[in-house]
């Protein structure tokens, strides 16, 4: 990426710029108090509208936008930042926050004066400990400054800041699960309306955003929204943490413009450097595994907004890419995502619990050797009903448990039936028999193939 | 949600009429209330800080957490269990997290959950006869760059192979960060420090 200078990551390898006076040394917190000492909140509102900034969470919403929803006469604001981070492949804020974690905190800050928010949670996920104890640091160097607590700057304005913890749970990183969490409950998504922005954490207008979305305001604010929305690909606009896991040579995370194709964050010298261990590439889940999958003819696809959509993607979701290498069984990429979102379904609607449930043991069961080629039909009937039969369920979570579990089935059936037609007959039957003796107790399967033993275990 | 997750059949074995939490973790807990609007916010804070202090998060402390957060103690029950990050019952002194979502199950997870097992001689969501260990394995830590990873406690471990397991096990500094703590939260305590948390 000639010519491009990291603007996120650009403290990255900096000595010492985990402390505020280096921070500030490299023009941290510049922006804030150009912010907050020249600009009113609903400039700064126009300011993010017109660079284009969509959400970096995984829905890419407008945040401009988004912040206008919020009612003009309300009295208490929440800014809720979401650092929940559990979508596999992605750790793209963990790697911000560990390196620039006053970015992170000026960022917090700037929207916070534009929502007018007066007080703003970090919602960290409970594994980040290390991360837990750099950013409370960091905060506690900045509230010590004047950056957080009453009057900042001598304006007046007043925003208290706290890091909440979650405990464990994908879900809470849905923007209402996330609410609940924060209230101390357990973390089911609320129905929707009310949206956050009119009734959110507390019963209070909330403002959810992704810490990278919050991560561009500084130079948003200092560089002005022409420079930012002259990054990218049109509607898909700034600087993008790209991040790699899998069997490459250099897995990690990078800066680029939004539009970098996928090959070019596999094989690029400055990004992922290839395959390690003469591997090739099978496929990419290129957006943190609830995205879908590509095949290794669709590495062209640019991980920007749109583009995405193009190869059937649900959406360019957190442009986490993991890299699936061909000594790979899919079944067993298969079998693993099918078990994530079954694992954490927060279990309140019928569709997503009992579907994401009912496809990770088909799954398991196909991994195991012991598939049947209907089973694929089953998957991808399923990946309809219970995914994407809109309205049947509260949150986004079974819309991105189909897309990679339908596509991988659509996009590798060739592999997945040839290893079915490997198996040594009888062997399904077999399997489910020594799982679930109870089957065995029906009437109509006791009649036939089940010795005598299994027919005495109760049902 | 808890599918396969940590043991939620077998009950805390201390469910008695004594408050179980120390005025040190009754005062620790109170600190956090006035970072929230209403005290049941303070409820994450609080499980935290006594599973830190004693361990794992007993019927009893749930109680005891209940009327200091004036709730009901079936809320406390429904908070805990949600989650995965908390115990209802003992654990090990320290508890190693296997990460086995895809990134790391494509770097080789498999190997070595199979040798931290082998290792502990136990299986996953056991402890070991002498209180050392506890194992479980979770859905993405957030360090897939690093897979396959393992948690000791507070402490990631990236990159590691089956053969390293033995010793990475073996070290008694295996849990300790290299980063500053705050002091707002005290982390998991160490083998003398289980008994502190109680009155
Ligand atoms: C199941 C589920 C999990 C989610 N997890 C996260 C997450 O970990 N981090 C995040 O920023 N957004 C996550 N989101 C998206 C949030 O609901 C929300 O759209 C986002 O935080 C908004 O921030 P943004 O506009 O800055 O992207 C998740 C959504 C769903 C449905
Ligand atoms: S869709 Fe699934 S995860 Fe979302 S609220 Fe319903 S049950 Fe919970
Ligand atoms: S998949 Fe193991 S840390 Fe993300």
């Amino acid at each position: 990426m000639s010519g491009f200078e990291p603007v996120l990551l650009r403290n990255v390898g900096v000595e010492g710029v985990r402390t505020l006076k280096v921070s500030e040394s490299r023009g941290g917190w510049a922006a804030a108090r150009k912010a907050l000492t020249t600009m009113t909140p609903d400039e700064i509102v126009e300011e993010v509208r017109r660079s284009g900034l969509r959400g970096r969470g995984g829905a890419g919403f407008p945040t401009g936008v988004k912040w206008s929803f919020l009612p003009k006469d309300r009295k208490h604001t929440v800014l809720c930042v979401n650092f929940d981070e559990s979508e596999p492949g992605t750790f793209n804020n963990r790697y911000l926050a560990e390196h620039d974690p006053h970015l992170v905190l000026e960022g917090i800050l700037i929207a916070a004066y534009a929502t007018r928010a007066d007080l703003a949670y970090i919602y960290l996920r409970a594994e980040y400990h290390e991360l837990f104890h750099i950013l409370q640091r960091a905060l506690d160097e900045a509230y010590a400054a004047g950056w957080f607590g009453a009057d900042i700057l001598g304006t007046g304005y007043r925003l208290e800041c706290h890091i909440h913890r979650g405990a464990g749970a994908y879900v809470c990183g849905e923007e209402t699960g996330l609410i609940e969490s924060l209230e101390g409950k357990r973390g089911w998504p609320r129905i929707k309306p009310p949206y956050p922005a009119v009734r959110g954490a507390f019963g209070r207008p909330t403002v959810v955003n992704n810490v990278e979305t919050l991560a561009c305001l500084p130079a948003i604010i200092e560089r002005g929204a022409e420079w930012f929305a002259s990054i990218g690909t049109p509607g898909s606009t700034g600087p993008k943490l790209y991040t790699v896991s899998g069997p490459v040579n250099r897995p990690g995370c990078f800066e680029a413009p939004l539009g970098l194709t996928v090959r070019e964050l596999i094989e690029g010298d400055d990004f992922a450097g290839g395959m390690a261990g003469g591997r090739k590439v099978k496929a990419v889940i290129p957006g943190g595994l609830s995205v879908g999958i590509l095949t290794a003819d669709e590495l062209d696809c640019r991980l920007d907004f749109t583009d995405v959509l193009n190869y059937g993607l649900l959406g360019l979701g957190t442009a986490g890419a993991i890299v699936i290498g061909d000594d790979a069984d899919m079944r067993k990429v298969l079998a693993n995502t099918a078990r994530f979102y079954a694992h954490e379904s927060c279990g309140q609607c019928t569709h997503c619990r009992e579907g994401t449930g009912w496809m990770a043991r088909i799954a398991e069961r196909i991994a195991a050797g012991a598939g049947r080629i209907a089973d694929l039909d089953l998957i991808v009937e399923l990946c309809g009903r219970m995914g994407m039969m809109s309205g049947m369920s509260i949150c986004g979570l079974p819309d991105g448990a189909a897309y990679p579990i339908r596509l991988i089935v659509e996009k590798f059936r060739g592999e997945l039936e040839e290893a079915i037609g490997r198996q040594p007959p009888g062997y399904t039957e077999r399997y489910i028999r020594d799982r679930i003796p109870s089957v065995y107790a029906l009437p109509v399967l006791q009649a036939g193939a089940a010795p005598a033993r299994e027919r005495a275990v109760p049902a | 949600m808890a599918w396969k997750a940590i043991d939620r059949i077998t009950p805390a074995d201390d469910d008695g009429d004594a408050p179980v939490l120390s005025e040190a973790v009754r005062e620790k807990i109170r600190s956090f209330f006035p970072r929230y609007p209403e005290k049941r916010a303070a409820l994450l804070p609080a499980l935290h800080i006594v599973q830190d202090a004693v361990g794992y998060v007993s019927h009893r402390a749930m109680r005891d957490i209940a009327e200091l957060l004036d709730i009901p103690p079936a809320q406390v029950l429904d908070t805990v269990t949600f989650y995965s990050h908390f115990w209802t019952r003992p654990r090990g002194r320290k508890v190693v997290v296997a990460c086995r979502s895809l990134s790391c199950h494509l770097t080789g997870a498999e190997a070595v959950i199979e040798a931290v097992k082998r290792h502990l001689g136990i299986g996953e969501h056991e402890t070991t006869p002498d209180g050392a260990f506890s194992f479980v394995t979770e859905e993405c830590l957030g360090a897939c760059e690093q897979g396959p990873c393992l948690l000791i406690n507070e402490r990631l471990h990236g990159r590691v192979r089956p053969e390293d397991v033995p010793r990475l096990l073996n070290d008694p500094d295996n849990d300790r960060l290299d980063v500053p703590r705050s002091d707002l939260y005290d982390g998991i305590r160490g083998p003398t420090g289980e008994m502190e948390g109680r009155a």
